[in-house]
This record gives C-alpha cells, sequence and structure tokens, in this order.
C-alpha cells in the first residue's frame, strides 16, 4: 500500500508536453471515497432492515468518532510527509493520566486539560526528535509507541484505573438532543481542523512540507516549527480520543488505543491522503473513517465474524489506494 | 552518411484529444549525430517517447533497420540496440557503477540464481575503458560528479550494444571540460557506427558535433538540414517561427546606484573560502564558473539555507545575521534555485499555493490566509508572465518546465525583494522563455533591483551582465567589468590558470 501510493506520485512527473488536466485530481478522489461510502451505505440497507435505523446510525457515528478524531491528526502527519505510529499509546497515556488524577481527588476539568497536555508534550517529543534529531517519522514515533504504552503500564502497573467520578462520563456517555457526545466533538473539532488546514498559514506551510520539503525551506518556511506543529497536533487529537474514551468506558484500561494508529492511518489513505506527502484532506479522512465505520457496523449486522471483517477492511484499504493508482495512470 | 537506420513518417500522436505531432518524419542514418530541435513543447520528448516504447503513436509508421518498429515494452529497446540517455539519469545511487551498468543482466556464477561480481566489475571496466573513462566500477554511483554519472549512463547503453543512442540535453549539468569529455566519447562512438540523436537548447555545441539537424515546432516536422548548410540563427527563426533579433533584449537605459549587499570573507566548511564582493541596485552581476566552483554554495550561503563559518553580511549598509531563507527572506533577498524540480516547487501543489508560500507575510492576517487577495494576485501574474494554465488552481507539476519557472519568477516577483540571484535561469527552457526571462531581468533593474545572475553558459553571462564575477574552487578568482570580458578571459579565470 504504501509503496503503490509513493509509485503513484512519482509516477504523476510531468513531461514537457502540456497536459489537460487542472487540480481535479484531489476533488476525483474524494468524490471517489464518497460515492465508496454511498455505495456501502445502500447495499447495508437493503442487506439488513435494521441499518438505516437513527439508532444505528447514531451508533456508527459513535463508534467512528474516536478513530476519527485521531485520523484528523493522522492527516496532517500524512500530508506533512511523515507518520505518526504513537497515537494509540498517546491516547491510552492520555486517559491513564486523567483517571489516576481523578482518583487521587483532583477536579474533573484539571484531569482532563493536564491529560491532554500529556499528549501534546508526547507529539512535540516526538516532533522534536524528528525535526532537530533527524530521526525517521517512522522509527521515532514507533519508538515512542513503545515508550508510551511501557508508561501506562508503569503507572495502572497493568491493570485498569476505575472508580471515576460519574460526572465525568457526559464527555463520553452524554447525547445532547439525543446525539453522543463524542459526535458532537468529532463535528466540532473536524470542522476547527479543516479550517486550519485549508485557510491558515500553518496548513499551507504542511502541505508544502510535504509536498517538497527541501522547496518549502528554501521558500522561508520554518521547517522544523511546523513539523513541531503537527505533531504536538497529533498528540493532542490522540489525547482527547483517550479522554473521550475513558470517559465513554468511565475507567481507563492499559490496553486502550491498540490499534488506533492503523485505523487512523487507514482512516487517512481510503480518503485520499498520500503516503508521500503534499496530499489528502480532513474530509476525505472523515469519509475514510465512516467507511470503515460502516463497513464493521453492517458485517456485525449481517452477523459476519469479527475474523472475516477484518480481512474486508485489509480488502478495502488496497483496493481503495489500488483504484486510486488505476485512475492516475489511465490519466 | 551511412545507410539509413531508423526512418520515422507521418507520425500523429495527441494526448486526450490534445495534439501533440501531427505528420513529424524524422531520418536517422548510421554514424551521424543528428541533433533534434525545437522550444519546449514542441514535441521532441512524445517523439522519443515513442522511439523508446514508452507510449505508442496514433498513426504511422516508423522504421529501424528496415523492419517496422514495434515495441511492447521499453525492456525490449536493450535488445534493439536503442538507448536513451535522459537529462535526469536512471542510475541508483547506492549500487556501484559495475551493478548499475549491468543491472537486470548481471553476468551469472556457476551456482544459478547468483552474481559473479568479480565477473561483472571485470565487464564492466572493459566497456568503462572502452570510452577511455577512468572509473572505478566498483565505487558508489553516488560518489561520481554529474559528467561521470553521466558517462556510466551512457556506458550502460554501450553495454548491450547500442546502435541509436538518444542524448537528452547531456551537457546541461556539465562543465567546458567535462563537455569536451563527452564530445570524445560521442566522436568515437560516430566512428563505430553508432546513430546518436541529440536534443539540446544549447546552440553553441551543436556546431562542434552536429552532422544533420531535425526542427520541429509545436508537434510538426519542419525542416531538416545538413548543419553545414544552415546557420544557428536560420535555425532558432524556423523553431520560433519568427525573425529573433538577437537571443537578448536590447540593454535598457539603467546606471548602478547605491551599494545594497557587501559579501566580507565569508567561509564554509566545505567548498567557499573567503569571499568577499560588493552588489549595486540598478546591476546585474553576473556570476560565471566552472560546475563545482561554488557559486551555487556562495548563493545558498548568502540567503541563509547553509551555515557560514566565517563571513559577515551587509546589506543597505547594515550588518545582518542570517541564518536561515526566513531570515534571508525579511532581509529582502530572493533565491532562484538552479534545480527548480528539486528545490524551487511543490509539484503536487497547485500554483496559487506555490506562489503565495513565500508571501503569506502579506497575504495573511493572524495567520490566517486573506484568500481573495492571493487569489487576486495570483491571477495578476498568471497574467502578467503568461503562465499557460487551466487556472491558478492547475498543480504545477502539470505545467511545461518553462511554465514551471514562472511560477517560480512569480513567486519572487509578488515578494519584491531588494536582491535577487537567480541561479541557472534560463536551465532546460526554450528560446522564448529564456527571451522572457531576460525582459523580466531587465525589468526588475530598471526597478532598482539588484539582479545576481549565476550561469554556466558564457553567451548568457556576457549577454546580460553589467559585471562579472568568475569563481573557481570556492574563490572569486576575478570581477571583470562587461566591457573587460570575453569568454577566453572568463574561461581563463574559470580554470583559475
Amino acid at each position: 500500500m504504501l509503496l503503490e501510493n509513493i509509485m503513484k506520485r512519482k509516477s504523476e512527473l510531468p513531461d514537457s508536453g502540456a497536459k489537460p488536466t487542472g487540480n481535479r485530481s484531489v476533488n476525483f478522489q474524494k468524490l471517489g471515497a464518497f460515492l465508496g461510502l454511498i455505495l456501502l451505505g445502500l447495499f447495508f440497507s437493503f442487506a439488513s432492515s435494521s441499518f438505516l435505523q437513527v439508532n444505528n446510525l447514531l451508533n456508527i457515528a459513535l463508534q467512528t468518532s474516536i478513530v476519527a478524531i485521531v485520523a484528523i491528526g493522522q492527516t496532517y502527519v500524512i500530508i506533512k510527509g511523515g507518520i505518526d505510529l504513537s497515537v494509540g499509546s498517546i491516547a491510552a497515556l492520555s486517559g491513564v493520566i486523567a483517571a489516576q488524577m481523578m482518583t487521587s481527588g483532583s477536579p474533573i476539568w484539571i484531569a482532563v486539560i493536564v491529560g491532554i497536555v500529556g499528549g501534546i508534550v508526547c507529539g512535540l517529543l516526538n516532533g522534536a526528535i524528528i525535526s532537530y534529531g533527524n530521526i525517521p517519522p517512522f522509527i521515532a514515533t514507533l519508538g515512542m509507541m513503545g515508550i508510551a504504552r511501557g508508561a501506562v503500564l508503569v503507572i495502572t502497573d497493568g491493570t485498569p484505573v476505575s472508580g471515576l467520578p460519574r460526572s465525568y462520563g457526559v464527555l463520553g456517555g452524554g447525547t445532547v438532543f439525543g446525539i453522543p457526545m463524542p459526535v458532537i466533538l468529532m463535528v466540532i473539532i473536524s470542522i476547527i481542523m479543516a479550517v486550519i488546514l485549508s485557510r491558515s498559514r500553518f496548513g499551507r506551510s504542511v502541505y508544502a512540507i510535504g509536498s517538497n520539503e527541501k522547496a518549502a525551506f528554501l521558500s522561508g518556511i520554518n521547517v522544523n516549527k511546523t513539523k513541531l506543529g503537527v505533531y504536538a497536533l497529533s498528540g493532542m487529537l490522540a489525547g482527547i480520543a483517550g479522554i473521550i474514551l475513558t470517559s465513554r468506558l468511565i475507567s481507563a484500561a492499559p490496553t486502550a488505543g491498540q490499534n488506533y494508529e492503523l485505523d487512523a492511518i487507514a482512516a487517512a489513505v481510503i480518503g485520499g491522503a498520500s503516503l508521500s506527502g503534499g496530499v489528502g484532506t480532513i474530509v476525505g479522512t472523515l469519509i475514510g473513517a465512516f467507511i470503515m465505520g460502516i463497513l464493521r457496523n453492517g458485517l456485525n449486522l449481517l452477523g459476519v465474524s469479527y475474523y472475516w471483517q477484518q480481512i474486508a477492511i485489509g480488502i478495502v484499504i488496497v483496493g481503495a489506494v489500488y483504484i486510486d493508482t488505476l485512475r492516475q495512470k489511465a490519466k | 552518411m551511412g545507410e539509413m537506420l531508423l526512418e520515422a513518417v507521418d507520425i500523429y500522436k495527441s494526448y486526450s484529444g490534445v495534439s501533440v505531432l501531427r505528420n513529424v518524419q524524422l531520418h536517422i542514418r548510421r554514424g551521424e549525430v543528428h541533433a533534434l530541435m525545437g522550444e519546449n513543447g514542441a514535441g521532441k520528448s512524445t517523439l522519443m517517447k515513442i522511439l523508446t516504447g514508452v507510449v505508442k503513436q496514433d498513426s504511422g509508421q516508423v522504421r529501424y533497420k528496415g523492419q517496422p518498429l514495434r515495441i511492447q515494452h521499453p525492456k525490449e529497446i536493450q535488445r534493439l540496440g536503442i538507448g536513451i540517455v535522459y537529462q535526469e539519469f536512471n542510475l541508483l545511487p547506492d549500487l556501484t557503477v559495475a551493478q548499475n551498468i549491468f543491472i537486470g543482466r548481471e553476468p551469472g556464477a556457476r551456482l544459478r540464481g547468483f552474481i559473479s561480481e568479480r565477473q561483472l566489475n571485470e565487464d564492466a571496466a572493459k566497456i568503462l575503458q572502452q570510452l577511455k573513462l577512468k572509473i572505478n566500477p566498483r565505487m558508489k554511483v553516488s560518489e561520481l560528479s554529474v559528467a561521470e554519472q553521466q558517462m556510466v549512463e551512457i556506458a550502460k547503453t554501450l553495454s548491450y550494444n547500442c546502435e541509436l543512442l538518444i542524448l537528452d540535453e547531456p551537457t546541461a549539468a556539465l562543465t567546458e571540460s567535462e563537455i569536451d569529455t563527452l564530445f570524445d566519447v560521442i566522436h568515437d562512438l560516430k566512428a563505430q557506427g553508432v546513430a546518436i540523436i541529440y536534443i539540446s537548447h544549447r546552440m553553441n555545441e551543436l556546431k562542434r558535433i552536429v552532422d544533420r539537424v531535425t526542427v520541429l515546432r509545436d508537434g510538426q516536422y519542419i525542416s531538416e538540414h545538413l548543419f553545414q548548410d544552415t546557420t544557428v540563427d536560420k535555425l532558432i527563426q524556423e523553431m520560433v517561427g519568427r525573425e529573433l533579433t538577437s537571443k537578448f533584449p536590447g540593454k535598457p537605459d539603467y546606471s548602478r546606484g547605491k551599494k545594497t549587499l557587501e559579501v566580507k570573507n565569508v567561509s564554509t566548511k566545505q567548498l567557499l573560502r573567503n569571499i568577499s564582493f560588493e552588489a549595486y541596485e540598478g546591476e546585474i552581476l553576473g556570476i560565471a564558473g566552472l560546475m563545482g566552483a561554488g557559486r551555487t554554495e556562495l548563493a545558498r550561503a548568502i540567503f541563509g539555507a547553509d551555515r557560514m563559518v566565517t563571513g559577515e553580511i551587509w546589506i543597505q549598509g547594515k550588518k545582518v545575521a542570517i541564518q536561515t531563507p526566513a531570515e534571508g527572506i525579511r532581509h529582502g533577498i530572493g533565491y532562484i534555485t538552479e534545480d527548480r524540480k528539486k528545490d524551487g516547487l511543490m509539484l503536487s501543489i497547485n500554483i496559487k499555493d506555490n506562489i503565495m508560500i513565500s508571501n503569506y507575510d502579506k497575504y495573511s492576517t493572524a495567520g490566517w490566509v486573506k484568500e481573495n487577495e492571493a487569489k487576486r494576485v495570483t491571477d495578476h501574474y498568471i497574467t502578467r508572465l503568461g503562465i499557460k494554465a487551466v487556472n491558478r488552481n492547475q498543480e504545477v507539476g502539470n505545467l511545461s518546465g518553462g511554465n514551471q519557472q514562472k511560477v517560480v519568477l512569480a513567486k519572487w516577483l509578488c515578494r519584491h525583494t531588494n536582491i535577487l540571484i537567480f541561479d541557472e535561469p534560463t536551465r532546460g527552457i526554450d528560446v522564448g522563455a529564456k527571451y522572457e526571462v531576460y525582459e523580466l531581468m531587465y525589468e526588475l533593474v530598471l526597478n532598482g533591483v539588484t539582479v545576481i545572475m549565476i550561469s554556466s553558459e558564457l553567451p548568457e553571462i556576457l549577454g546580460m551582465s553589467d559585471r562579472i564575477l568568475v569563481m573557481a574552487e570556492g574563490r572569486i578568482t576575478a570581477d571583470l567589468s562587461a566591457e573587460d570580458a570575453d569568454q577566453e578571459k572568463i574561461t581563463h579565470y574559470a580554470m583559475n590558470q
């Protein structure tokens, strides 16, 4: 998948002839993923009578929201041309920090903030190691993945932290007009992050670095600072996801957030982000996350076992990128 | 001239409805150097892609050695004896010279599936010797100079008994002496009966080696001449389809103003040694020198892209500390890089964002981009520089070389820098686009900008500069006024004689 994606980008290098293609590829990609989402939805609506029920749809949104929040951070990282494998561990660490503080009597809001700050600090460390230490993102965040997970196990001694205050459960378990709190948070975060990505200098710098780091540097972009910001953002969103998850379960499990990094990467890639950098959108990533969410939910309703679901999702990930590769070639 | 080796007639090709080749013909004889000329977009690359099986023509026939040329896969050209050396090399930097030459065709060892490393190196050494090259086949390609890498590419094509060799802008990155070596090799190949298709924008070199020339314009065949029967001016006229009174625009009336840049004793870890010079507003300062003389390194050091070990930069009479390009830009310096694809552009990003990337301090408030202004300014520069594009949202990777260069220029024009360094500003772009770049330089100088132009093309240095610095081995060896300079003098100082 990774290689295919990179090859795809390389093969896009132009020749001297004028080609009548504009910026349409990006829209196409989003459109393709969106069509996939609709088709999947249509299929399950016919295949299972319970799929289209409001409760089930809200359930899909709820199931997807936490991974989607993590995936938004991952999208920034991937557009920048990096990868963040540590988000699952960071989510667990933030959750555990907040839970541990609450059980030792700290006010909820302070615990939440400190938990998120923990995520930011992990992200900053990632960014500093990558930009100033010149360590490849894959290695640096692989290291952080182990470190953060290890820290979780050390703090909790391997057992879940429970006995959290009831009112803390609102973040993950509450609803507003019947819509689950995590879904609302996901929507708010998506909007903010999409606007930052598309309309701020920071966002433009992220695209520029991912497309061509040397050129971005020579254009006066502060590459190191931007990278630091990107990984801090990813850490922060992982932290927020961890807090919501802990709140939903009203307990912080040391194994929480496992495989989030892979789900997040998959969501971004299905949504059209390129692992070689410079390409991707928040909307695309949300679509990618929901494609996986609907697939899991729909297959559940049809009684397909969890094991087979894994296989289906694997095929979707590779298939989505493959279709995109074919289209790039046809161009 | 030898017998006909390759004959292409009535070649038509279009990409998604846009016609790129119409009624094109090409006749290549054994043992000749045949120049293929035309502006960017004239169809040279597409024609070469057809000859090497990368794309198929829509209609028309190519006959090679008297047979219709049928290539199912680009790999087959090796068997047919066709070789191509692209402007951007296809070598694997971490493999050795020998491994690169024989990649995919390594001599086998006794044990099946294994390679005889000894045999490999011996075979490679033979070929290199044939080319009279002193390159160690065991060296990694990444340790070679650009010229040596190119020789390895040529050696690779010879290793499968190439009879038709296509060289695409082979001298673009070579120094004068390396070009001599290349031409010696070409002469030898000719003597062996190899036909060479030579694509180049550099008129002066063509005189030295070319026997025959075919001119294309806008995808159409224009003419074929024996080179001795034509003149460079006539060829240029055929290429552009208009009378070019001069390769350079007439020098407008401007004069040197106050000192804007003073470089004092700059040295870097690698190359530069005690560089000092001054530049003035209303002046084009040319920097000449051979490849590796340190011209680009000097530009990068001034701009803040590389660290200086010693030395000071003074701008408008004030000492400044420049550690990064961002700081260089803030002090009013712009740097148009030599390699626009690698260092100048973000290919997967659109025209607008490429132009804006260095200008967001002007076109944003509190970190938020003023999108409407950005669009307006981008459209202004698209019109002003005549960038040929669908619209401002077109990915820069889909533009032609000349238009890509214009996007880079637009980025820096939009910046309104006081000092603008052009590093090989016309490399790989066609005659018409070159002329426009020169006009732009004059316009900048008229507006009081200090233009510094690094170039390997002596006619360009002599045609455009008001003053010329010559560099060799990391030092400045001469500071000449335009009147005092000529090709011999510059070459003399560039070789540090």
